[in-house]
């Protein structure tokens, strides 16, 4: 299963190979790994995606909430949280080829950063969802680079019964 | 001494340097013994030591057998051990030692010098990233960089090792904050981490289903590991065991928390545990795991583990519940606690038919061994001659091999702190240097390692510690000039093929105490073995006793690796009439 883990941890030197290493020596590759600070200058979010076995990665959740550095570890729900990611890629398009790819970007509403002869630098950001589509739609033209910043992930908060919408 | 002429009060600052810090740190944490080893980045604390004597150095000659010195004292007195190196070569050498106690949950602190800040990371001489290197073998470590993180950092790095599931804790310390200076105070109040809250309750529900379970099962079998002894839980162990009337097995680290003399004890369980024990285990509806991790060396074939119980375990680390297999009644907290609440609900219960049935597995299926008369010394019968003339109140530790499961199976242990052993990491050349940490943390009690040739090999340099500072420590070598336990596996499974595990060029071990200044004896008859042994308890200071044992014997109950519990060999297939396996016991 694929599994977004949100881990605060102290913002100390070490901290994310510690966290990274638990992951590598189960032997799970991590698909992605995106690290910054938070609201609290001391502490920063990792947010870690993975492919395991369940048993194996609740195994990895109870070892990181060890880890002297991590504050808070949750497992995250794709239906209770937002998850974003921001993607570059520089995509062939010649002059033939360059309206298409442009209304692609309109439709998924990236920006364009870059053009030139035969290419377009495009920025998108969105769900995991949007960002696989966008991709692939791309991919059709040829994508000569890409850097992708890997997930962040926040779980909504939860509604209280009481809470009215201002009138 | 220093407490008199300096800081009257906790309430003025005074500026000291980085060494009078640690020293100062370690004495309020009540430090005696510092194992260590010396090197120049460590000069300014190591003069320290010259002309105060609240914290004694002893010096190794090794710098692993100061991490395993220090493990000994805390396996022995339940306080933390605390080692010294330098950096570079003296801090790597300390690694096998900080694995071993990683392994096994032993609170240590290990300081190791470390050069300038400002050399950090520039392949300075002697340096090495040994905080990078010990990051998944310690609980936690420290990189200090700034004095004023120097004294906050000692005090939690020993509160760490200590509490919770205990484990080593490793202090890099810069030269340049060995000689830096910052205003110290002393600390109050507890120390708070906020990530780092272990859990000692248990949860009441969890407790009242326990409780539960323990009345309605009909044939429970408590099983009982190192966390036991760690958390002191010994006597509420024996309670439950008495008021519930359960038989009780223990793990190789769990030996002595729970007195093997105990009508209700099976022994030690697993790859080589008494056949009773895993017959017992086998076959119980409710196991009742405590302070024990199920590790492979007692579950063999996990899918057929205890297949018909009903499993609790009650552990203090939430990681050790459900990893290796699934858990009906898992309980969170302090193996101590949690038992004394399990014991307010528990009443009083009579077993007899399941002792009836286990009766008859110890009847059947005992540990036995066959010594001939004017054959040679057989090793079990050298641990039990042993054991009667050293009494139960010795304290011995162990090497790793086949001696050390033979110690496991035979010694009657009846105390917990009394059997040390190298459990989790299996490391040969541990149990000379914990018996000289176990008897400086216990001068009152005789301490004898019993060694193999091979272990006591790597390790034999520490005869010069034993002698300099007069620690009497007894070292019983059971000699089969080899490496005993990878011969048996070469013999069992290797078609007898036995290569690179004969070790018939060793030292003469009489000549090798002599020439530390230390008495030894070298026997070979069987008639000889006890008024050895007697002489060398009762020798003042160090001494080896070199047993020349049969190097044929294997060691039975064995379990083949990967295999189940129930498919264990009982005796030598090597010899005609096997009693055949477990499996061939009919149900009752």
């Amino acid at each position: 299963m694929r599994q977004v883990f949100s881990i605060l941890v102290n913002n100390h030197a070490g901290v994310l190979s510690h966290v990274s290493g638990l992951f590598a020596r189960r032997g799970y590759n991590i698909e992605s790994i995106a690290a910054g600070p938070t609201e609290n200058p001391e502490a920063t979010r990792i947010v870690i995606v993975a492919f395991g076995e369940e048993e194996t990665l609740e195994q990895i959740a109870h070892q990181l909430r060890k880890l002297y550095d991590v504050l808070e570890v949750e497992q995250l729900q794709y239906n209770r949280s937002v998850t974003r990611e921001l993607v570059l890629a520089t995509v062939s398009a010649d002059a033939d080829k360059r309206t298409e790819v442009l209304q692609i970007a309109n439709a998924f509403g990236a920006n364009i950063v870059n053009i030139t002869d035969n290419t377009v630098t495009l920025e998108a950001s969105g769900n995991d969802h949007k960002t696989r589509i966008l991709i692939k739609a791309l991919e059709r033209y040829g994508i000569s680079n890409m850097a992708r910043t890997g997930m962040i992930a926040l779980p909504f908060d939860e509604m209280t019964d009481e809470w009215e919408p201002l009138a | 001494m220093t407490a008199k002429s300096s800081t009257p009060t906790n309430l003025r600052s005074k500026t000291l340097s980085g060494a009078e810090i640690i020293y100062r740190c370690l004495g309020l944490e009540g430090v005696e013994f510092i194992f260590g080893h010396p090197g120049a980045v460590l000069l300014t604390l190591l003069d320290l030591f010259l002309e105060r004597s609240k914290i004694k150095h002893v010096l190794t000659r090794h710098e692993q057998c100061a991490a395993h010195m220090a493990e000994g004292y805390a396996r022995a007195s339940g306080g933390v051990g605390v080692c010294l190196t330098t950096s570079g070569p003296g801090a790597t050498n300390l690694i096998t030692g900080i694995t071993d106690a990683y392994m096994d949950s032993i609170p240590i602190v290990c300081l190791t010098g470390q050069v300038s800040t400002s050399v950090v990371g520039n392949d300075a001489f002697q340096e090495a990233d040994i905080v990078g290197m010990t990051r998944t073998v310690t609980k936690h470590n420290y990189l200090i960089k700034n004095m004023a993180d120097l004294a906050p950092s000692i005090r939690e790095a020993f509160h760490i090792a200590r509490t919770g599931r205990p484990g080593p804790v490793l202090i890099d310390l810069p030269k340049d904050i060995l000689l830096g200076e910052a205003p110290f105070q002393v600390p109050e109040g507890e120390v708070d981490i906020r990530g780092y809250k272990p859990r000692t309750k248990g949860h009441p529900r969890q407790i009242k289903r326990v409780a539960e379970a323990i009345k309605e099962a009909k044939k429970p079998v408590l099983y009982v590991g190192g966390g036991v002894i760690h958390a002191d839980a010994s006597k509420e162990v024996e309670k439950l065991a008495t008021a519930a009337d359960i038989p009780v097995t223990w793990t190789l680290l769990g030996a002595g928390a729970f007195p093997s003399e105990n009508k209700l004890s099976l022994g030690m369980l697993g790859m080589h545990g008494t056949a009773y024990a895993n017959m017992a285990v086998d076959e119980c509806d409710l196991l009742i795991a405590v302070g024990a991790r199920f590790d492979d060396r007692v579950t063999g074939k996990v899918s057929e583990f205890a297949t018909k119980a009903k499993i609790i375990h009650i552990d203090i680390d939430p990681t050790a519940i459900g990893k290796n297999l699934p858990v009906e009644i898992p309980v969170v907290g302090d193996a101590k606690q949690v038992l004394r609440e399990i014991n307010k609900l528990v009443k009083r219960q009579k077993r007899t038919l399941w002792h009836k049935r286990v009766d008859r597995f110890k009847e059947d299926f005992p540990l036995t061994f066959e010594a001939a008369e004017g054959g040679p010394i057989k090793p079990q019968e050298a641990i039990l001659t042993l054991s009667e003339e050293a009494g139960g109140d010795a304290i011995f530790t162990t090497e790793v091999g086949q001696h050390q499961m033979w110690a496991a199976q035979y010694l009657q242990v009846s105390f917990p702190r009394h059997f040390i052993s190298s459990g989790g990491l299996g490391t040969m050349g541990f149990g000379f240097p914990a018996a000289i940490g176990a008897s400086l943390a216990r001068p009152d009690k005789l301490v004898i390692d019993i060694a193999g040739d091979g272990s006591f090999q790597m390790v034999l340099q520490e005869m010069a510690t034993t002698v300099q500072y007069g620690i009497p420590v007894k070292v019983f070598i059971l000699n089969n000039y080899g490496l005993g336990m990878v011969r048996q596996w070469q013999d069992l499974f290797m078609d007898r093929r036995f290569s690179e595990v004969g070790l018939e060029v060793g030292p003469d071990y009489v000549q090798l105490a002599a020439a530390y200044g230390a008495k030894g004896l070298h026997i070979e008859d069987r008639c000889d073995l006890r008024p050895a042994i007697q002489e060398m308890i009762k020798t003042p200071g160090p001494f080896i006793l070199d047993v020349k044992v049969d190097p044929d014997e294997l060691v039975f109950p064995m379990v083949p690796a990967g295999g189940a519990n129930r498919d264990m060999i009982l005796n030598d297939p090597r010899k005609k009439k096997p009693k055949g396996r477990l499996s061939a016991l009919p149900d009752n």
